[in-house]
């Protein structure tokens, strides 16, 4: 077997055992890794609630991890969400993928839990269960410093999954994160602080020369990205480079999704972050993009080096909530790093709490806000369970903004109407992930489309969900696809496995393993009622001006159109998932209660 | 869907790579939930059963318009001589090979066939050799048709076909011309040549007149990029979605975004501050990074960058003894290492974007002695001090060069 290790390990943190899975090729050419195995184990446990001892977590790298493949060295992480119920899932960064891969391992699954905090050390074959009491309460920067990883990988919780919280975090390798859906708190259901991960092995390659030409061919195309390597791309200034775009492009979410243009954008954007902050890149290993940046303060006295924000972040901590203060952001991404939370989730709980109190914050109370949050406080308690939760508790269920109880990332959807179709039929919840009609709304790749029409989107939706079900199984960098497509990819994969393949088989699989979760969060109750958007966006304009009108998006043509995509993706009227579809695309090798065989 | 299977046929037809009668009529098709097509045609039966077995949103089947679809049949028939059933033709122009890599050939008009293709490319060339589907006009039999597939929008379609027609061009008078330098030129090719000259016009004499001479306002600076645009598309200096132009005011850089139309340029011009204050330059020009280079080295307010098809060629021409010496001869476009000309135009090397290769490490250098200069296997930039109208009118004077100089020589050779 090329390009997989043909091993998976299975730990049970119950008993403290472990036993090793070896599947066969076809096992593994179907689900490819990451996502598709992910879901594999996940529909074997499909009705199990989240905090059950049987419920597993899955660990996966994918078939060109640890290879020259460009941009293939991540993980997916995957169970079920504690804040949505619905499938959990994130890709993650960092050296992970490649430790595993070097160690021997093309996945972990992990059931069980633990009586005490428990630490895992994977060392090739050497696999140790390690006492972790002592680190239970630390941050994760504080077992970052206790564990001293070196070139082993190191990912672990905080105090934020310890005390509850519903979007807990993982972060990996101090500058990394599995942000969404509240994969923290299912390390810390299971009582699982870290996992530290080394190797020495090598992962095999059939043909290493048409993996140097693939490669090459990857690389050609991103260096003709502006949005990868352009003078303004994120190679240079981050993902942060996105923020000046959306606040032009009028879809900025400001107040709560109240507004969509941020009127101190151009002082809180990439440019002012690089006046304001020495940065230096950083990227995950085996990328050429690194994207990712780290910074200090210029001209201060503060050295200690940080992770700086993300887009998401930097757009949520400042227009969303109403802050204009560019070294808060900086502070509450680093608290939420350290704490183990969700950026995204973080500040939407926070601003749904602001429009619902109608108080603004200061500084200082937003960041004790943070720390009650992580620390299980005050009213931090109550904030932990998440926008959608909080808002109900409230007697506001309409302030928050999310879709099947996931906060929604900083992309208005009355600005393209793709995202509002991939929002809400995103699986995981409010997502831009799983369709990122951003590339075409915006970015205008492949090509660009009318970002405020449904026309057409129903099929882009269910195909870019396809193809990004086949990047996160094969652990690839979803960015990378801004260049380069599928067909570069498919080539790789028949490289490193020697199996012969096209782009359309592997966009085969990618529809078969986004089948896979439609099924499983339809065994969970999810259907037609859960596909939706908050009304806000249905009601209310957004902030027209630049020349661009964004008026509320009209429920009838939405509709519309999410009834095409459910023809399109083979579901029944009401969203369900069909067992002859899911017969044609090879899913009945578990039984399932939907068709009751 | 409606409204983008007619928007791409009429554009191909624009181009012409179609024609709004005959054979070369184009046929697209869309889906979203329902099959659309822009016509009712027989190949559609085929063309349904492509759509079923690939996961795409759409389609476009074209039999080009003269020359290409002499040229593309004769490069196709010699791909299908070296493979029996599935050929390749390996293009020798830098866009198509870093975007399309090279171009399949079969010789039926089958679904399998197709499909098998079209799984792993995203275009596939059908050279006659068994007939196009159950067709009624005869005269389509003999041609050669493309077939391109997109998943976000038949404007995928359309830039591919305008690919493949352009590189097919491109690698005939380009091989063409090396043969003859080579004398290995065959009579087969001899005779395309010659049934294709007079498909081959001259650029019209009389230079265009640009309504804009000075940019005093923001809103001037737009039309005038907008203006350009449209010149350069109807002067046929650069085929639809290809090249890119910017204009220089107020320590702005106004630059068409990446992927766009230069017939359609409205709401698609970044404004991108110099200053560094704002990063909306995101969605501009990968070429963004050289325009700026040459705003600053040269001190012009207008840069046009075009395809014309003489001037890439004219780039790759290189006397056969010498480029068999070469030791970077595999790597033309990137490491060329002589200075050669197309009469005082410089000729430099470099790949499209930001990298180590990239060609904002070489052409604005060689901007700064002459507002002209060509990319190796690509395209041809040029400048003007004040406005467009000098940099167009210095484009067309270098095509017309490129274009006469071709035929010079390869009478000279033929003779």
């Amino acid at each position: 077997m090329f390009g997989w290790t043909g091993k998976i390990l299975h730990i049970d943190l119950t008993k403290k055992s472990f036993k090793i899975e070896t599947p066969d090729l076809d096992t593994y050419s179907f689900y490819l890794g990451g996502k598709g195995f992910g879901t594999r184990y996940l529909r074997q446990c499909v009705s199990l609630p989240w905090d059950h001892p049987r419920m597993i977590i899955s660990i996966f790298t994918g078939p060109l991890t640890g290879t020259i493949s460009p941009t293939s060295g991540r993980v997916h992480i995957s169970s079920k969400s504690p804040l949505t119920g619905a499938i959990a899932d994130s890709s993650i960064g960092g050296k992970l993928g490649f430790r595993l891969k070097n160690a021997g391992w093309d996945g972990i699954v992990i059931k069980g839990t633990s009586k005490t905090p428990i630490g895992i050390t994977i060392k090739d074959n050497l696999i140790k269960f390690k006492d972790a009491v002592k680190l239970w309460g630390l941050d994760t920067n504080a077992v970052h410093k206790s564990l001293k990883p070196g070139k082993a990988s190191l990912s672990s919780i905080g105090p934020a999954a310890e005390n509850g919280v519903r979007f807990a975090s993982i972060t990996a390798d101090q500058h990394h994160a599995a942000g969404r859906t509240g994969l923290g708190l299912c390390f810390a259901q299971k009582k699982l602080k870290y996992l530290m991960v080394d190797g020495t092995g090598k992962c095999r390659v059939k043909n290493p020369a048409q993996l140097k030409r693939a490669r090459e061919d990857i690389l050609r195309l991103t260096a003709a990205s502006p949005v990868l390597m352009g003078e303004y791309g994120f190679s240079n200034l981050g993902t942060g480079a996105v923020y000046d775009l959306m606040d032009n492009r009028r879809m900025m979410p400001t107040d709560n999704f109240l507004k969509t243009n941020f009127k101190y954008a151009s002082q809180l954007n990439a440019a002012a972050y690089k006046k304001t902050y020495t940065q230096k890149k950083h990227g995950c290993l085996g990328c050429h993009i690194m994207c990712k940046k780290t910074g200090i303060k210029t001209q201060t006295d503060i050295k200690h080096k940080f992770t700086m924000p993300e887009f998401e972040t930097m757009s949520h901590f400042t227009a969303l909530i109403g802050c204009k203060d560019i070294d808060l952001v900086i502070k509450a991404n680093e608290l939420c790093n350290h704490y183990g939370m969700d950026t995204i989730s973080a500040a939407s709980v926070l601003s749904c709490r602001r429009e619902i109190k109608s108080i603004d914050y200061t500084k200082k109370k937003l960041l004790s806000l943070l720390d009650d949050i992580a620390l299980g406080k005050h009213e931090g308690k109550d904030l932990a369970l998440g926008a959608s939760l909080y808002a109900k508790k409230m007697g506001k269920p309409h302030a928050a903004m999310s879709v099947k109880g996931l906060e929604l990332p900083a992309y208005d959807p009355r600005g393209a109407y793709g995202m509002a179709l991939g929002y809400a039929l995103s699986t995981r919840g409010g997502c831009h992930l799983r369709a990122y009609p951003i590339s075409h709304e915006i970015f205008r790749k492949p090509v660009a489309t009318d970002r405020f029409s449904f026309s057409g989107k129903a099929r882009i939706i269910k195909i870019a969900e396809d193809l990004n079900a086949v990047i996160d199984s094969l652990t690839a960098c979803k960015f990378t696809f801004f260049a380069a497509g599928l067909e570069e990819y498919a080539n790789a994969f028949e490289a490193v496995t020697g199996i012969e393949t096209t782009a359309q088989d592997l966009l085969k699989k990618g529809e078969s393993i986004y089948y896979n979760e439609r099924i499983i969060n339809a065994v969970n109750g999810f259907d037609v009622k859960d596909d939706d958007l908050p009304d806000r966006f249905f009601t209310m304009a957004g902030s027209s001006g630049n020349k661009i009108d964004i008026p509320p998006i009209n429920r009838n043509d939405f509709f519309q159109a999410r009834k095409k995509y459910y023809v399109v993706r083979g579901l029944d009227s009401k969203g369900k998932p069909q067992k002859e579809k899911a017969k044609s695309l090879g899913l009945l090798r578990e039984t399932c209660s939907l068709w009751n065989n | 869907m409606e409204q983008l299977v007619k928007k791409y046929a009429d554009k191909l037809i624009r181009a012409k790579l179609g024609s709004s009668q005959g054979v070369s009529q184009p046929l697209v098709g869309g889906i979203d939930d329902i099959l659309v097509w822009n016509r009712k045609a027989d190949e559609t039966k085929i063309l349904k059963a492509v759509f079923r077995g690939l996961n795409i949103n759409s389609l476009i089947f074209l039999r080009p318009e003269e020359p290409y679809g002499h040229l593309i049949n004769f490069l196709g028939q010699n791909a299908l001589e070296e493979r029996s059933g599935h050929g390749i033709i390996h293009p020798k122009d830098c866009e198509t090979k870093t975007f399309l890599h090279d171009l399949p050939v079969i010789d039926d008009f089958n679904a399998d066939k197709i499909i098998k293709v079209l799984k792993k490319r995203k275009s596939v060339i059908i050279v006659p050799g068994k007939p196009h589907g159950n067709v009624s006009n005869n005269n389509a039999l003999k041609r050669p048709a493309i077939i391109a597939h997109g998943t976000v929008s038949p404007e995928q379609c359309f830039v591919t076909i305008s690919s493949v027609c352009f590189a097919n061009f491109v690698k005939f008078f380009t091989d063409y011309l090396y043969d003859l330098q080579a004398g290995k030129t065959t009579k087969k090719a001899h005779d395309l040549f010659n049934l294709t000259i007079p498909y081959i016009q001259p650029l019209p004499e009389q230079l265009p007149q640009f309504t804009i001479s000075s940019f005093n306002n923001e809103s001037q600076v737009y039309a005038a990029v907008i203006e350009v645009g449209r010149k350069t598309i109807e002067y046929e200096l650069v085929d639809s979605y290809f090249g890119n132009v910017s204009c220089y005011w107020n320590n702005t850089l106004y630059i068409s975004q990446t992927g766009s139309c230069l017939d359609e340029l409205e709401g698609c011009i970044d404004p991108v501050p110099l200053d560094g204050s704002s990063s909306a330059g995101l969605t501009a020009s990968s070429e963004l990074s050289a325009h700026v280079k040459i705003i600053e080295r040269t001190g012009c307010k207008a840069i046009l960058h075009g395809h014309p098809k003489f001037s890439v060629i004219a780039s790759m021409d290189c006397e056969p003894k010498e480029k068999a010496a070469c030791k970077f001869n595999e790597q033309c476009h990137i490491r060329c290492p002589k200075k050669r000309f197309a009469g005082d135009t410089p000729i430099v090397p470099g790949e499209v974007g930001t990298g180590k290769f990239g060609l904002c490490n070489t052409l604005p250098q060689a901007l700064e002695q002459i507002n002209s200069t060509i990319v190796y296997g690509h395209g041809l930039f040029t400048t003007g001090k004040n406005n467009f109208s000098e940099a167009f009118n210095t484009m067309m004077e270098v095509e017309n060069y490129c274009c006469s100089n071709y035929f010079k020589k390869i009478n000279s050779l033929r003779s």
